[in-house]
C-alpha cells in the first residue's frame, strides 16, 4: 500500500493517539487522579499540561524523561492518586549493573502481553499446550508478562533462568570461558525441559536459540513458534535463524521491548525485504519515535539512522521522551500499523563502540 | 572503473551470498573494489560440524589423480579466467590490479607471489615428499600399507584444517594448499583486505578438478575465526603476537606470527663482509620486506656500523614506485595509520639512546611518506649497539634491518626465535651450535638469502606430520 492510500489510516492513528494523550494527561496531572511527581513537577516547571498539551507534537514541551529518576526517586511519589493504597509490583530494567532502573505497576503488563497477543499465528502459536522461556526472570517484568500471554492464550509455561547481569559482568571483566560455561549451564537446562516435556512455543534470545538448535532440531523437538528478542538482530542474523536454526519451518516473531515501554510488534518478515525488522510500538500506549542524536528532538528522515525515543502513555505510567540506549532506522507506517517504525534495533553507538550484550 | 566483485562464503564448496557485506576499497582512491559476504560465527559454527563428511569425494580421489589435479591447477592459477565472486570471471592481470588496489602490493611482487603459489601446486609431488620425508603417497588413499617392508597406518584428522590468514603477501597461502593434496578439507578466513588469492587458488583448484566440497571459505568476524580455531580439528593461525598469543600453547594451532628471521656473519667472514652484502640487501628487501622470512636482524661480530652504513646507502635508493611498475621494490600500506603506528614506534626507539637510524642521512625526506596517494615507509637500517636494544630483534612489515656486534660466542645464547637464519661462516664451533638450537626452524649455512625456500624442507613446521597421526597396526593374513 501506498504512503497515499495509508494516508486515511496514519491520520485516524494520530487522532486516537492524540484523544488518547489528552486522557493520560488528564488522569497523571489532575487533583483527583494525579501523581505526586507529575504534579510537582508542573507546578515547579509553570507549566499547566492539560491546556498546554494538545497533540503529540506538543510533547516536546516536556523535557526527556531523565531515566536516573527510577534509580532515585521514591516509588511513592510515581503512584497516581487514583491507585492510592492498592500494592504495586516492583519491575527493574534488563541487563544494566550498579542500581536498575525501577519501574512499579498493577497491570499493565497484562494489558500489553493480550494486545500483543491478538498479533500472534494461531498455527505457529496454538492455544493450549506449554511455552518455554529461556531468558531473564528475577526481578523483571517478562517472566510474569510471558505467563500472561501464555495463560491468555490457554498454555502454560516452564522457564529457565537466565541472568544477564552475570553475564556482562563475566564478558567485562574477560572471562569467557565462565560465560561460556554458564550458556552451556542454562542451555543444558532447557534441552531437559525439551527432552522430558511437550513443549510448542519458545521465547528466548537469539544466541541461546541458535546454542539450543546446535544440540536438537527445534523442528523435531516439536517446537512450532519461537519469540526472540533482547539483543540486536541484523537482517543477515534473521535469516540465519529463520533458514538454519528454524530450518525454515519454525515460525519467528522478533520482540522488542522492556520494562518502561511493554512489547512492539514486527512487521511480518520477508525475504523480499532483505530480512530488516521493522518494529511498531504498542499505540497508543506507547509511541516510538527515531530522533537525531544530537538534536533530539527532532526526528530525523525516514530510512536514516537516530536514536529511540519512547513515551509511555499508561494510566500506571507516564514517561514522555525516554530516549533509549538504542538506535535504529526510522521506516515508515504500514497497513498494520500506521504509524512510525523502528528498524535494525541495535545498541545506541554500536558503530562506534564495542557494545556488551552477552548472550541477553 | 570496474562493478566491485561480489565473494561470497564458501560453505563446503556452495555459494552464499550473506546479507552482511563488507565493502573492500582500495587504499589510494577509496574506490569500493570487491563487497565481501561476511558469515556470521553461528552459521560457521553449523557449517563446521558437516565439513569433514561433506569432503568424502575429496577423500575418494587417489594420490596419482591429486598430482596430476594440482598440476593442472597450477598453470589455470596462473593463465585462467577464473570465476570472480558471485558472477563474471577474473584473469590473471586483473587479479594482481585488485590485489595491489587493496593490499598495496604492487603488481611486480604480486606476479612473483602468484609464481610462488603456482609452484607450490606444480611441485606438489616433490613438496609432499619433502613433508613426508619419502613416503610412498599412494599408502595415503588407503591410510594403511607397507613400505620396506613395514606395515604403516597414517589416520588422518578427523576434522578440516581452519587457516585465518593474513593480508600481508598472497604467499603465505602456500602452506595450507598441500593439506588439499593430502586429503584434508580447508575452512579458510581470509584476510581483510586480500580476499583475491584463496579465492582464486580455490577456483583454480576446482576448476583442475579437485571436488569443491573439499573447500570452505568464510570471510568473517573475530568470533567467526576464533569459532574456527576452535572447532577445527587443526589449524594455522596467521598474525602478529597479539593475535596468536591467546592460541600458543594449543597443540592443535601451528602460529605463524612474527618471522624474526636473522643474518649471521661469522668471525671468518666478517673481513669479507662487502662481499655478502648481496645476499643481505636481498634477505632484508624481498617482497618489499613483507614476509616472515625476510632478515629483520643482522648479527656481526665487529665492523657493524660500517656494515649498516653500506646497507643503508644501497637501501635508500630503494624508493616507492607506482603500482604497476615492475622495478617497484616497495608495498604501499593498504591501512596508513599501521604505517604511523610503525614509524612512531621506530623513532621512540632511536629517541631511547643506543640505536640510529642510519639510513636517515642517505634518503631524501622522511621515512614515511606519500607517494601517488598510497602510504609508504621507506627501507630503514638500524644501528644498535646492544643486543638487548628494544629494536635489535624486532620485525616489521617492510624493509628493516637492525645491525648489531655480537661476539661469535654469544649468537647463539642472544638468537631468539628465529624462522630462518643465514648464517654465513664455516666456523665449525657456530655452526655447530646453530644445528643444534631449537630456536631455528631453517638453517641456511652459507651465503643463501633468508627468503629463498625450498620445497622439500619445510620449514613452517611440518604440516604433514600436524595433519596426520601415525599409528600402530596389527593385521594376520589368512584368515
Amino acid at each position: 500500500m501506498s504512503s497515499s492510500e495509508l494516508a486515511p489510516q496514519q491520520q485516524a492513528a494520530t487522532e486516537a493517539l492524540d484523544t488518547h494523550l489528552q486522557e493520560i494527561l488528564r488522569w497523571h496531572f489532575s487533583e483527583e487522579t494525579g501523581t505526586p511527581y507529575w504534579r510537582d513537577w508542573a507546578k515547579s516547571a509553570g507549566m499547566d499540561p492539560l491546556t498546554e498539551v494538545r497533540s503529540v507534537a506538543d510533547l516536546t514541551k516536556f523535557p526527556h524523561f531523565d531515566g536516573e529518576l527510577l534509580r532515585t526517586e521514591p516509588h511513592e511519589r510515581f503512584v497516581p492518586r487514583a491507585y492510592h493504597g492498592q500494592p504495586f509490583r516492583i519491575f527493574e530494567t534488563g541487563g544494566t549493573t550498579g542500581m536498575p532502573k525501577q519501574r512499579i505497576s498493577w497491570e499493565d503488563y497484562q494489558i500489553d502481553y493480550s494486545q500483543f497477543s491478538e498479533t500472534l499465528d494461531e498455527d505457529a502459536f496454538p492455544r493450549g499446550g506449554y511455552w518455554l522461556m529461556i531468558g531473564p526472570t528475577g526481578p523483571r517484568r517478562l517472566r510474569l508478562a510471558i505467563e500472561h500471554l501464555a495463560n491468555v492464550r490457554g498454555s502454560s509455561c516452564y522457564f529457565v533462568d537466565l541472568d544477564p547481569r552475570w553475564v556482562k559482568k563475566l564478558i567485562a571483566t574477560k572471562q569467557p570461558d565462565q560465560a561460556k560455561a554458564y550458556m552451556e549451564h542454562v542451555v543444558d537446562q532447557a534441552l531437559l525441559i525439551l527432552k522430558n516435556r511437550k513443549v510448542q512455543v519458545l521465547f528466548t534470545t537469539p544466541k541461546l536459540l541458535e546454542a539450543l538448535s546446535e544440540k536438537v532440531s527445534l523442528v523435531e523437538a516439536g517446537i512450532r513458534g519461537v519469540f526472540c528478542g533482547g539483543t540486536e538482530m541484523s537482517p543477515q542474523t534473521v535469516r540465519f535463524l529463520i533458514e538454519e536454526v528454524l530450518e525454515g519451518e519454525v515460525h519467528l516473531v522478533p520482540t522488542y521491548g522492556n520494562t518502561l515501554m511493554g512489547l512492539a510488534a514486527h512487521k511480518p518478515l520477508t525475504p523480499d525485504e532483505g530480512y530488516s525488522i521493522t518494529y511498531y510500538a504498542p499505540q497508543p500506549r506507547a509511541m516510538l519515535r527515531v530522533v537525531n542524536p544530537d538534536q533530539p528532538d527532532e526526528l530525523i528522515p525516514y530510512g536514516e539512522w537516530g536514536r529511540v525515543e519512547l513515551t509511555t502513555l499508561t494510566k500506571e505510567f507516564f514517561m514522555p521522551r525516554f530516549l533509549e540506549r538504542d538506535e535504529a532506522i526510522r521506516r515508515e507506517p504500514c497497513e498494520l500499523y500506521p504509524w512510525d517504525g523502528v528498524g535494525d534495533v541495535r545498541p545506541f553507538g554500536a558503530n562506534e563502540q564495542k557494545i556488551i550484550e552477552g548472550v541477553y | 572503473m570496474s562493478d566491485p566483485v561480489h565473494i561470497p562464503v564458501m560453505r563446503s564448496g556452495k555459494l552464499y551470498e550473506s546479507l552482511d557485506q563488507l565493502e573492500v576499497v582500495g587504499h589510494r582512491d577509496g574506490q569500493i573494489c570487491a563487497k565481501v559476504s561476511q558469515a556470521n560465527a553461528g552459521l560457521v559454527r553449523r557449517d563446521l560440524k558437516k565439513t569433514h563428511a561433506k569432503a568424502q569425494p575429496l577423500r575418494d580421489l587417489s594420490m596419482a589423480q591429486i598430482l596430476e589435479i594440482c598440476k593442472k591447477a597450477a598453470g589455470l592459477f596462473l593463465e585462467a579466467e577464473l570465476p570472480a565472486g558471485v558472477e563474471g570471471t577474473q584473469g590473471p592481470d586483473e587479479y594482481l590490479r585488485c590485489l595491489a588496489a587493496t593490499s598495496g602490493l604492487p603488481v611486480t611482487m604480486g606476479r612473483a607471489n602468484m609464481k610462488k603459489v603456482a609452484s607450490v601446486l606444480a611441485e606438489m609431488g616433490t613438496i609432499l615428499r619433502g613433508l613426508t620425508r619419502g613416503l610412498d603417497l599412494s599408502l595415503l588413499d588407503d591410510g594403511v600399507g607397507v613400505q620396506d617392508d613395514m606395515t604403516l597406518w597414517y589416520a588422518a584428522p578427523p576434522g578440516p584444517l581452519g587457516v585465518v590468514l593474513p593480508s600481508n603477501s598472497p604467499g603465505v597461502n602456500s602452506l595450507w594448499i598441500p593439506a588439499v593434496a593430502l586429503k584434508v578439507p580447508v575452512v579458510l578466513k581470509p584476510g581483510r583486505e586480500e580476499p583475491w588469492t584463496p579465492w582464486r587458488i580455490v577456483q583454480a583448484m576446482i576448476a583442475a578438478g579437485f571436488p569443491a566440497e573439499a573447500f570452505s571459505l568464510y570471510p568473517t568476524t573475530h568470533d567467526g575465526a576464533a569459532t574456527i580455531l576452535d572447532q577445527c580439528a587443526r589449524s594455522l593461525l596467521f598474525g602478529d603476537e597479539n593475535t596468536t598469543r591467546p592460541y600458543a600453547s594449543n597443540p592443535s594451532i601451528e602460529i605463524h606470527g612474527p618471522g624474526r628471521s636473522k643474518v649471521l656473519l661469522g668471525p671468518d667472514q666478517i673481513d669479507r663482509w662487502d662481499s655478502h652484502l648481496d645476499v643481505i640487501l636481498q634477505s632484508v628487501l624481498a617482497n618489499g620486506g613483507r614476509s616472515c622470512v625476510n632478515a629483520s636482524s643482522l648479527f656481526v661480530p665487529s665492523h657493524g656500523e660500517e656494515i649498516a652504513t653500506a646497507l643503508a646507502k644501497k637501501m635508500a635508493t630503494v624508493e616507492p614506485a607506482s603500482w604497476d611498475d615492475e622495478s617497484a621494490g616497495l608495498s604501499a600500506f593498504a591501512n596508513p595509520k599501521f604505517a604511523e603506528f610503525i614509524d612512531q614506534a621506530i623513532d621512540q626507539g632511536v629517541r631511547a639512546g643506543g640505536a640510529k637510524d642510519v639510513t636517515a642521512e642517505h634518503r631524501s625526506g622522511d621515512r614515511r611518506v606519500v607517494h601517488e596517494g598510497a602510504t609508504y615507509l621507506r627501507p630503514t637500517v638500524i644501528h644498535c649497539d646492544r643486543v638487548e636494544h628494544d629494536l635489535a630483534r624486532s620485525e616489521y612489515l617492510f624493509p628493516f634491518v637492525s645491525v648489531v656486534e655480537v661476539p661469535a660466542d654469544q649468537m647463539l645464547e642472544v638468537l631468539g626465535p628465529s624462522l630462518v637464519v643465514s648464517a654465513i661462516t664455516k666456523d665449525p664451533e657456530l655452526v655447530a651450535g646453530l644445528k643444534n638450537s631449537p630456536d631455528i626452524h631453517r638453517l641456511n649455512l652459507g651465503p643463501i638469502p633468508t627468503t629463498q625456500v625450498a620445497w622439500d624442507q619445510p620449514h613452517e613446521g611440518n604440516l604433514f606430520e600436524f595433519l596426520y597421526q601415525r599409528r600402530a597396526i596389527g593385521t594376520v593374513e589368512d584368515w
